[in-house]
């Protein structure tokens, strides 16, 4: 598996650029290069490109030997820092994306995931906010 | 040979094997191995010989939680060391991510998705591992211990394909052909730099003389050291018109593809897999599939397994450790169990939620590590067109399409009849993205994408299944994302013994992640660390 295996955060294979092999914690990969792989700009996109394989489609979340949370009807959402945050910073085994992510797409999923799935928090989600936690 | 050795062998009258012999003799097999690998007799793999624990404490119970290849060597060495063992696993079957997918099996993906694997009989696929290096010497040794056949893994097919769908008009090229010009017109450069004297520093006059022979001799260049469309260029690259008998058209050499397309196309990334260590030849295949070993082990020590028990919670005091755990089907009938000490080789994506007292610095080790995603899709075709069309056996065709590679089965050659290729093999974010379709989906875009590589999909393709790691109940993900910054705060924290409760499994080797050899050298150092605290006190 690295299951031959490992990811990479910025570009998808980058792993065999000079910077990824000098870490040898961080199994390379091979590949074509393909650039980079969130190119999504709206909030729908990205949350079906980024999020849906854990959240789920409808923000269902899902069970196996342990969870990946619900996000639909989640009061959590209310904060809209709380959000920025884990998809900033990343949780557990959930990755962070502050590398993948701009801070405009990260406005974007976090604004969608708040006003779908039965949530309802209409304040704007602005650039300026992620730029504020991204330090 | 290192003439500085503490161990150097130079002494007259000493043969480095009379030397070993007696290294072996006073300090054991771990020694002989140390001192081998001294020698350079023997490199590359920190596995030392199978383990001998002896002396367990007449009835100390030790609990296994998983079932994969951590666990498995663990149950199976503690056991015979003497232990009571008790191994619980979450899944319905033994093996954990050395895992096979064959006709009749069934499949539920988180989500509650639920794919019938329609393989023809002996097809399959393996969803996690699928290639075993030669220097993965625990592996090999369990596989060789349990009578596992391997076969030849093609990890590099020169006649396999790179492929670039914004380039050459989305015309897949060979392996071979991309090789012998990048090389060639590195070769070419490197040459003329050579001649025009401005390579001065480092290399002195005369080895410039022997620098020009051999660039010639590697890139295939012609008298004036340019590469061009000629016979021996297509030596490397292969002939527009190929050799042949009697009256046969005459051979016609082909026409090298430019640098600046080479370059452009990134295809000569495709160039460096098989030479990294972890891919280097020789490179091995289980016969019939990844979960060939895990199954034998687990027949082996059956008896001890619980299956489809999904543990809850870890709880260790003084004097011991309780497990509870309920059925993983139901979600009910919950049971405990109690033993003295525990091997824990749950993925860090799944223990991290779990409810375990351990110390400050493991417990943040746990949580402090997001898992990596891949997707594997295999496509059963209705006859082997890569070999019948291709001429392709075995090995891996590189593309830049989300599918990443289309790997082809490296067995049954040049047999009539059907066969399972690897139609994805996505990491990355590609993958999270491709991991967050539905199965049918993922399916549905691996024979759309091939079929730009290879039309026959068109025709040919009967099913598939795919797998996405993050949606693989027990795993839920493919493999821990370390890097030198994390293992530096963490790994250490995370491999020591907490009280009663020892971590293992592939999250837990340095640089192995993923790989099967991970979780056998995790889970052999882990048990003799535990060996020891338990019969040292």
């Amino acid at each position: 598996m690295k299951l031959t295996w490992v990811l990479s955060c910025v570009l998808l294979f980058e792993w065999l650029s000079a910077a990824h092999a000098a870490d040898a914690m961080k199994p390379s990969l091979p590949g074509v290069g393909q650039g980079k792989a969130f190119v999504q700009t709206d909030g729908d996109e990205l949350y079906a490109a980024a999020c849906q394989v854990c959240h789920m489609p409808e923000g269902a979340g899902a069970q196996g030997a342990a969870s990946y949370p619900a996000l639909a009807k989640d009061p959590r959402l209310k904060a809209k820092v709380f959000p920025i945050a884990r998809v900033l910073n990343g949780s557990k085994a959930m990755p962070p994306f502050r590398d993948v992510l701009s801070d405009e797409q990260i406005a974007a999923v976090v604004a969608y995931v708040r006003s779908s799935f039965g949530n309802h928090y209409t304040d704007r989600v602005s650039v300026d906010d992620v730029k504020a936690l991204r330090q | 040979m290192t003439a500085n050795s503490p161990l150097s062998a130079d002494q007259p009258g000493m043969k480095r094997r009379d030397l070993l012999r007696m290294i072996g003799t006073i300090a054991g097999g771990s020694a002989l191995y140390n001192a081998m690998a001294t020698l350079g007799f023997a490199a590359d793999s920190q596995y030392a010989g199978p383990i001998k624990l002896s002396g367990a404490p007449a009835g100390t119970r030790v609990v296994v939680l998983g079932a994969g290849w951590a666990g498995l060597v663990a149950a199976l060495e503690l056991r015979d060391a003497g232990y009571e063992v008790q191994v619980l696993d979450f899944n319905d079957r033994i093996g954990g991510r050395a895992w096979t997918l064959r006709g009749g099996d069934t499949y539920t993906e988180m989500g509650g998705e639920t794919q019938h694997c329609e393989f023809d009989s002996g097809l399959y696929l393996n969803p996690g591992p699928w290639r075993i290096p030669y220097h993965h010497r625990g592996v090999l040794a369990y596989a060789k211990r349990f009578n596992v056949t391997l076969e030849p893994f093609m990890m590099v097919n020169y006649n396999a394909y790179v492929h670039s769908s914004k380039h050459f008009g989305g015309k897949p090229k060979r392996f071979r052909e991309v090789q012998a010009d990048f090389h060639g017109h590195v070769a070419e450069l490197l040459a003329k730099a050579t001649n025009k004297q401005q390579l001065d520093e480092g290399v002195t006059r005369e080895d410039q003389e022997k620098l020009l022979v051999a660039l010639r001799s590697w890139g295939a260049l012609d008298e004036n050291y340019v590469y061009k469309a000629s016979f021996e260029t297509s030596e490397r690259r292969g002939y527009e018109v190929n050799k042949g008998g009697g009256l046969m058209p005459a051979p016609v050499a082909s026409t090298p593809i430019s640098l600046q397309d080479l370059l452009s196309s990134n295809l000569w990334q495709a160039l460096n897999p098989g030479q990294i260590h972890q891919w280097q030849s020789s490179i091995f295949q289980p016969v019939g599939g990844m979960d060939m070993t895990p199954k034998a082990i687990g027949r082996e020590v059956q008896s001890l397994v619980t299956l489809n028990a999904h543990v809850k919670q870890i709880k260790q005091d003084d004097k011991g450790v309780t497990v509870s755990y309920v059925d993983s089907r139901t979600g009910k009938d919950p049971r405990q169990l109690r033993a003295d000490w525990c091997v824990c080789t749950i993925p860090l994506s799944i223990l991290s939620q779990l409810d375990i007292n351990v110390g400050g610095p493991m417990a943040a080790g746990i949580s402090g590590l997001a898992y990596e995603s891949a997707v594997k899709t295999g496509l059963q075709m209705k006859r082997r067109f890569w070999e019948e069309d291709d001429d392709i056996y075995g090995g891996i065709t590189f593309t830049d399409l989300p599918i990443q590679q289309i790997a082809y089965p490296n067995t049954a050659f040049n047999k009539p009849g059907k066969g399972v290729l690897l139609g994805t093999f996505a990491f990355g974010d590609a993958a999270l993205t491709l991991a967050g379709m539905s199965p049918a989906v993922r399916v549905r875009q691996a024979v759309e994408y091939g079929t730009q590589i290879h039309p026959q999909y068109a025709t040919d393709y009967e099913n598939g299944i795919s797998v996405a790691w993050h949606r693989v109940p027990g795993a839920m993900g493919c493999a821990a994302a370390w890097d030198s910054e994390l293992m530096a705060k963490h790994y250490n924290n995370l491999a020591q013994i907490d009280g009663r409760i020892v971590l293992a499994g592939d999250h837990l080797s340095r640089g192995l992640t993923g790989w099967q050899e991970g979780a056998v050298l995790s889970s052999l150092d882990a048990i003799t660390r535990l060996h020891k605290r338990i019969v040292n006190g």
